[in-house]
């Protein structure tokens, strides 16, 4: 928090600089992070709320240490999609740091659970996964780590709510081939390793059918002990 | 007894100085090289994405194979740690490695050659103060018969003339101090120089602009106005675009924003003003004649009349419904050179892609523009880049649906 502190007052500072340096006329682009993240907007909506295409995620209220991590995976090419690494790629921290806060403190509602495609036999399947896990597969409960009420929990676990079941499907398939991976231990690389695809599915199309929780916010840090270490989450 | 302790001390207190002046000067050294360092970029090629600083190993593709990048790290196994200045000298200077084998040009010697050996002693120093990484060089996966390195001599005939840099004595210090850094350390011509099929740049040709093979970018050339030629631009505009990636007149994406990342951000303003002088001075006066259309007419208006369609309702918002943006942040397209080129590669890369321009000191949080890649059919793109590249006075030509199409497929990094 301090060291977050500390970042943004020097981003402040650099900025005035800034004022100074390239003196302007009143013609101006406004002056807000809404502006600046316009080359965002197509792709994940005005407010981060995500748009019809479905494999294009929802942003807004996620944890900011979450998205943070995300930025900084997307601008070193380790995760991959080459339209989001290109624009990141000379974007320094704490301006990324900037625009993952931008993200996480806006909180349009969830959209409606879409109705699905799959069976309740596959669907019952998804919830156990989620609720209990499979212990004789090594699969744990994705509740343990992403919250009972899969909402996440600060900094660095995102809620699993609101994402449609093309895009989980998606990011659990890029784990298990690599060309997504997180901070080391990679527990998320560990979890969708156990999953085959029949649970990729299962567990996808049940957490699209929940409801918009009460409260959509993640909770806070130390709320609930994960079962194993996760390089994003530092405890 | 006194005094000669005093005498002593004398002697002590007098070795001290010498001592800590001679630290002193070597830290002011070491500075100067890594300052130099940056000048010539050295980290764009010599640091793999997330690897240690300066440890090599990062891929250049080429039209014959993929070049790995070595370790310059001072690691005595693996990196440059057993080099002599003198090895290091020829390497920068002549392309050769200590034991007299040829270089691959991919390292920009040919223009390093222009440096000087004070300059190229302060780099070493440099390079001899940071941490030492134990990382092997990853072989060159070249394609026979360009795994050869004797090839390079053929090459070195043709396009390599060795010798540091000679100032023009009838132009002022900042001017030659300006060609110093843009012929020499700055490499510039690698880039804004026609590549021939032997990956070659005759001298005659340097910076007249060319398309950078692998990556599908157009590098204009510096010394026509129509291109990059910065005759017009005042001295500010340069220095601006230079330092902070953005400027009245325009901003720089793709690999040029790279250079501004992770090198001219860094010069300070008497060097960047100096080469402001210089590319404001290789301008050439007069302009070719405008490229003519490859498309006939009417063709071409019912592209125009589309494009000013998708202008008003994707662009105009930015860029203002003049072309006249909100510069520096959202570039002006009336009056932009980059855009009215005869190749039409950048801005048709721009709107598939996008893009922001480098995050530097001077402008730490950019604006960006969307990707409309994904947005646009291939005959929407070639209407708004034609509409662009012919409103407002500008003076390029249309643009066909094959060629916005084609660019879909550019490789992004
Ligand atoms: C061309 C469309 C497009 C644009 C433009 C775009 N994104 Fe994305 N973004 C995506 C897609 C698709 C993904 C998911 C990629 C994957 O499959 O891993 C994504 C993922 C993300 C994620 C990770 C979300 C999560 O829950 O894991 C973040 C954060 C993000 N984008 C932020 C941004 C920001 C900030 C910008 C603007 C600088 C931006 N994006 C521009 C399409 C886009
Ligand atoms: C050991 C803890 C842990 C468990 C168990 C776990 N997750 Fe995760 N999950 C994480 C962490 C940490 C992240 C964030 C990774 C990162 O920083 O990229 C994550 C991210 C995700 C994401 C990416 C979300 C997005 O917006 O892109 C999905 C999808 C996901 N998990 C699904 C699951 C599912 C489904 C399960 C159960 C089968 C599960 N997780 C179990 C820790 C866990
Ligand atoms: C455009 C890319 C590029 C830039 C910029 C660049 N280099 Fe290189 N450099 C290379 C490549 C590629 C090689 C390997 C060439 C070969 O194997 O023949 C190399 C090799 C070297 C070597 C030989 C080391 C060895 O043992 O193989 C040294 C020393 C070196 N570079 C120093 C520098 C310095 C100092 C700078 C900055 C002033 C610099 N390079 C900038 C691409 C680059
Ligand atoms: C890695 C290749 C590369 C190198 C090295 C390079 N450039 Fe560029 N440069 C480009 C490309 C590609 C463009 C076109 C994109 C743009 O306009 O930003 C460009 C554009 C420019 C422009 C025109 C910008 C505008 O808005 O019209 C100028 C001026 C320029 N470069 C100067 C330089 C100078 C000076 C150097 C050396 C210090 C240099 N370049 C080194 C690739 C390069
Ligand atoms: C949200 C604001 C925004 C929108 C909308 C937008 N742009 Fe841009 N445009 C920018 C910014 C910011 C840059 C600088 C990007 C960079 O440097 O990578 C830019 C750069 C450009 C350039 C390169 C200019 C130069 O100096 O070389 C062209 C060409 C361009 N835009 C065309 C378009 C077209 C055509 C459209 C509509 C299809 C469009 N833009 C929509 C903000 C925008």
């Amino acid at each position: 928090m301090l060291a977050r502190a500390a970042a943004s007052a020097a981003l402040i500072v650099t900025l005035a600089a800034f004022d100074g340096a390239v003196a302007q006329t009143t013609n101006q682009p406004p002056d807000t992070m809404a502006a600046r993240v316009e080359a965002c907007t197509p792709c994940h909506g005005n407010k981060g709320e995500g748009t019809s295409d479905v494999y294009f995620p929802r942003l807004a209220g996620k944890p900011a240490g979450y998205l943070y991590n995300q930025l900084l995976a997307f601008r070193s090419g380790r995760r991959k999609y080459p339209p989001m690494n290109y624009l990141l790629e000379f974007l320094p921290d704490p301006y990324l740091e900037a625009m993952a806060d931008y993200f996480a403190s806006e909180h349009p509602p969830l959209p409606q659970p879409a109705p699905s495609g799959v069976s309740k036999d596959v669907l019952a399947q998804g919830e156990l996964l989620a609720t209990s896990g499979d212990a004789g597969r090594n699969i744990p409960a994705c509740v343990s780590c992403h919250g009972p009420g899969l909402t996440g929990m600060q900094p660095g676990i995102p809620g699993l709510l609101g994402l449609r079941a093309a895009y989980v499907s998606a990011q659990l398939g890029a784990w298990r081939y690599g060309t997504r991976t997180a901070k080391s231990p990679d527990c998320m690389q560990l979890v969708a390793g156990h999953l085959t695809e029949a649970d990729v599915t299962a567990v996808a199309a049940w957490l699209a059918t929940r409801p918009a929780p009460a409260d959509p916010a993640p909770v806070p840090k130390g709320t609930y002990a994960l079962p194993f270490g996760c390089g994003s989450q530092p405890n | 007894m006194g005094s000669k302790l005093s005498i002593a001390l004398l002697a002590l207190a007098a070795f001290t100085t010498t001592a800590a002046q001679a630290q002193d000067k070597t830290s002011d050294v070491i500075a100067r090289g890594e300052y130099l360092a940056r000048a010539g970029d050295c980290t764009a090629c010599h640091t793999a994405s997330e690897g240690r600083l300066f440890a090599g190993g990062r891929p250049m593709p080429t039209p014959f194979g993929t070049i790995y990048t070595s370790n310059i790290t001072p690691d005595p196994e693996t990196g440059i740690g057993k080099w002599s200045a003198d090895d290091f000298y020829r390497t920068m200077h002549n392309g050769r490695f200590p034991n007299g084998g040829l270089i691959y040009p991919a390292m920009p010697f040919a223009s390093y050659t222009k440096v000087t050996r004070a300059d190229s002693d302060a780099i070493f120093a440099y390079l001899r103060s940071i941490q030492p990484v134990n990382q092997k060089n990853k072989p060159h996966e070249l394609r026979f018969p360009y795994d050869n390195r004797q090839l390079i001599l053929g090459w070195r005939t043709l396009y390599f003339s060795e010798g540091e840099f000679k100032p023009d004595p009838t132009k002022s210090a900042e001017w030659n101090r300006g060609a110093y850094l843009v012929e020499g350390l700055g490499h510039c011509g690698m880039c804004h120089s026609p590549i021939n099929a032997l990956g070659g740049t005759s001298q005659s040709d340097a910076f007249k602009g060319g398309l950078i093979p692998m990556q599908n970018w157009y590098a204009p050339s510096l010394t026509s106005n129509r291109e990059a030629g910065l005759g017009d631009w005042s001295i500010k505009d340069i220095t601006d675009l230079l330092q902070t990636g953005v400027s009245a007149r325009g901003v720089v994406y793709g690999p040029m924003a790279e250079v501004v990342h992770n090198s001219l951000q860094y010069l300070d303003d008497a060097d960047t003003k100096a080469m402001a002088v210089y590319l404001k001075g290789i301008a050439e006066g007069s302009s070719p004649p405008a490229a003519s259309t490859v498309l006939p007419t009417t063709e071409s208006s019912l592209l125009i009349s589309l494009g000013k369609t998708v202008y008003d309702k994707n662009c105009a918002s930015c860029h203002g419904p003049q072309g006249e943006g909100k510069p520096p942040h959202w570039p002006p397209l009336a009056n932009n050179q980059s855009i009215e080129m005869q190749s039409a590669v950048n801005p048709i890369r721009m709107v598939l892609n996008g893009g922001y321009p480098p995050g530097t000191k001077g402008n730490p949080m950019p604006y960006g523009m969307p990707p409309f890649a994904g947005l646009l059919s291939d005959n929407e793109v070639a209407a708004v880049v034609s509409y662009i590249r012919t409103a407002w006075g500008n003076r390029g030509s249309p643009v066909s649906a094959r060629e916005a199409n084609e660019l879909r497929s550019a490789p992004l990094n």
